[in-house]
């Protein structure tokens, strides 16, 4: 569904992504780690067509997307939800209004059927009463669930999320990674999800990918990264993760760990 | 500690900091001008949203109308003073409702107005658009299949487009008005002969031009405004939303001068309108 190849981009001298090689097959969580500036944010925006790349190619649902016209790259937008890390509403507008954007825009629907959208949509991110609000009234925690409303307004194919917990509580935490396992078992939407949270991670990710310096560090299933002997990479998972979600007895990470075992 | 792998090329030289400076001035224009062209292309483009441009035109309108009327009277009474005080010498100043009204309709009346204009409409186009690019709004819009130009700069661009012209009405009747206070206060002129006179020298011709010429300084303040809020970077934060703001207002007020000049020459010289 989503395919990245030899993925070069740089922001003047900058080197952020150097030749990256990604495949995220239809109905599959890809959860992209990384430290903090490792260009995460940057690869999602250039899976939605944001930014232009300095080389390589990016497809998506079968089209070659970096030397598209606006016309047809729109056409394939309509299947993206994207939710952005600073959630990104529009802050001349309700809370309504943001959620209703695309359809306001691209179908003839009615305001009462819109209306309709708004409050499902609501619900599957845990908010209610907060329609008529504007964004600068709202948590940050309540922005970014609105974001995620707006994102599945249209009811999108493809679901890129960047940080979708960062600044929720633990339960609402949960709710989210729940509805996007949801997403994508019911549904067989396709998902690119960054996140700093191992928990969610490991809860929502098929697939699992680190970047490190541009490159691709690690690449594979939850289990696999699990065995991956790779300090970097192992540092990151078990420096994020709860014991409880992870097997220390398993003896890759026990090394790291820097425990004996009992 | 590794040291520096390889050194910065030189960027001292004068010959290099004006080719650079006139490099990058040619290509802002060139951009501008790319923008400027992107927008005429979409407003002939359906779907019309005619609902963003109204909230646009009443934005505008309310937002100017008493600045507008305002600067126009005060400009209408400093050119009946000047008008009065510098003809009667030569025992004209029976002229000065002629020379209130014609200036004020060629050339204050839609120049005043563009200056308000440019100040309040011009920059706060620039701080909306730069924050909505700062804060991702934009990328938004795009992700979600919207043309920012169309929805935009598109709505912004004909109700300035709309609005100077009408505004200079306004503030054109305040200038003349302006004057006629003034002279018949402060000189005991008569006030029916002032009216008499601005009656006989408001040709439509001149009203003609004065809107030609604020139609055009509508488009430019718009663009300006529009170019300068979408050229900022997206790493530029609130800092670079200041700066974008103070230069929109700066380059439209220069880009009116100028294009009132070009117009004036246009207008007057080539075309012989008088
Ligand atoms: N518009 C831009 N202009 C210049 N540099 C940029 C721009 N966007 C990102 N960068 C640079 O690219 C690098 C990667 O940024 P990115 O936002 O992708 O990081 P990230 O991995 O998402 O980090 P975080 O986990 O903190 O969100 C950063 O070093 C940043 O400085
Ligand atoms: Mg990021």
């Amino acid at each position: 569904m989503i395919s990245i190849k030899n993925v070069r981009k740089s922001f003047g001298e900058k080197n952020v992504l150097n030749g990256i090689d990604l495949e995220v097959p239809l109905g599959e969580t890809l959860v992209i780690l990384g430290r903090s500036g490792c260009g995460k944010s940057v690869l999602l925006k250039i899976i939605a067509g944001l930014l232009s790349i300095d080389g390589g190619e990016v497809w998506v649902d079968g089209t070659e997307i970096t030397k598209l016209k606006r016309k047809k790259m729109n056409q394939i937008r309509q299947k993206i939800g994207m939710l952005f890390q600073s959630a990104a509403l529009f802050d001349s507008m309700s809370v309504a209004e943001n959620i209703a954007f695309m359809l306001d825009q691209h179908t003839d629907l009615t305001q009462q059927e819109m209306r309709k959208v708004v409050d499902e949509k609501l619900k599957l991110v845990d908010l209610d009463g907060v329609q008529e609000l504007r964004p600068a009234q709202l948590s940050g925690g309540m922005r970014k669930r609105v974001g995620l409303a707006r994102a599945l307004a249209f009811n999108p194919e493809i679901i890129l999320y960047d940080e979708p917990t960062t600044g929720l509580d633990p339960v609402t935490c949960n709710e989210i990674n729940e509805l996007i396992r949801d997403l994508n078992k019911k549904l067989q939407v396709t998902s690119v999800v960054v996140t700093h949270d191992m928990h969610s991670a490991f809860s929502v990710g098929t697939l699992m990918v680190m970047l490190h310096e541009g490159k691709k560090l690690a690449y594979g299933t939850p289990d696999s990264m699990i065995n991956e002997d790779n300090p970097i990479l192992q540092q990151f998972i078990l420096f994020g993760a709860p014991d409880q979600i992870l097997n220390i007895d398993d003896p890759t990470l026990r090394k790291y760990t820097g425990r004996k075992t009992e | 500690m590794t040291p520096p792998t390889s050194t910065p090329a030189p960027t001292n030289g004068l010959a290099f900091l004006l080719k650079n400076r006139l490099y990058n001035t040619l290509s802002e224009i060139g951009e501008a001008f790319r923008l400027f062209a992107e927008t005429i292309f979409q407003i002939f483009r359906p779907p019309w949203q005619f609902d963003l441009l109204m909230k646009q035109l009443l934005f505008i309108g309310f937002n100017s109308l008493t600045v507008v009327l305002v600067s126009g009277f005060f400009t209408g009474m400093v050119l009946g003073v000047q008008g009065y005080v510098q003809l009667k010498p030569y025992a004209v100043e029976g002229s000065v409702a002629q020379f209130v009204s014609v200036s004020v309709v060629k050339e204050l009346g839609p120049m005043i107005t563009a200056f308000v204009l440019s100040g309040r409409i011009g920059a706060s186009i620039t701080a909306e658009l730069s924050t909505m690019k700062v804060t991702e709004q934009i990328d938004a819009l795009e992700v979600m299949g919207t043309n920012p130009v169309k929805y935009l700069v598109v709505p912004r661009f004909l109700a300035c487009s709309i609005m100077l012209p009408t505004l200079t009405i306004f503030s054109t009747f305040a200038g003349i008005f302006g004057g006629y206070i003034a002279v018949v206060t402060l000189f005991g002129f008569n006030g029916s002969f002032y009216i008499l006179q601005v009656q006989q020298h408001l040709y439509i011709g001149s009203v003609f031009i004065s809107l030609i010429k604020a139609t055009s300084f509508g488009m430019a303040i718009a663009a300006v405004g529009c170019y300068k809020g979408f050229s900022i970077s997206s790493a530029g934060g609130a800092e670079g939303v200041g700066t974008a703001t103070t230069g929109s207002a700066v380059i439209s007020l220069i880009t009116i001068l100028v294009l009132d000049f070009i117009l004036n020459h246009i207008l007057f010289n080539l075309l012989g309108f008088s």
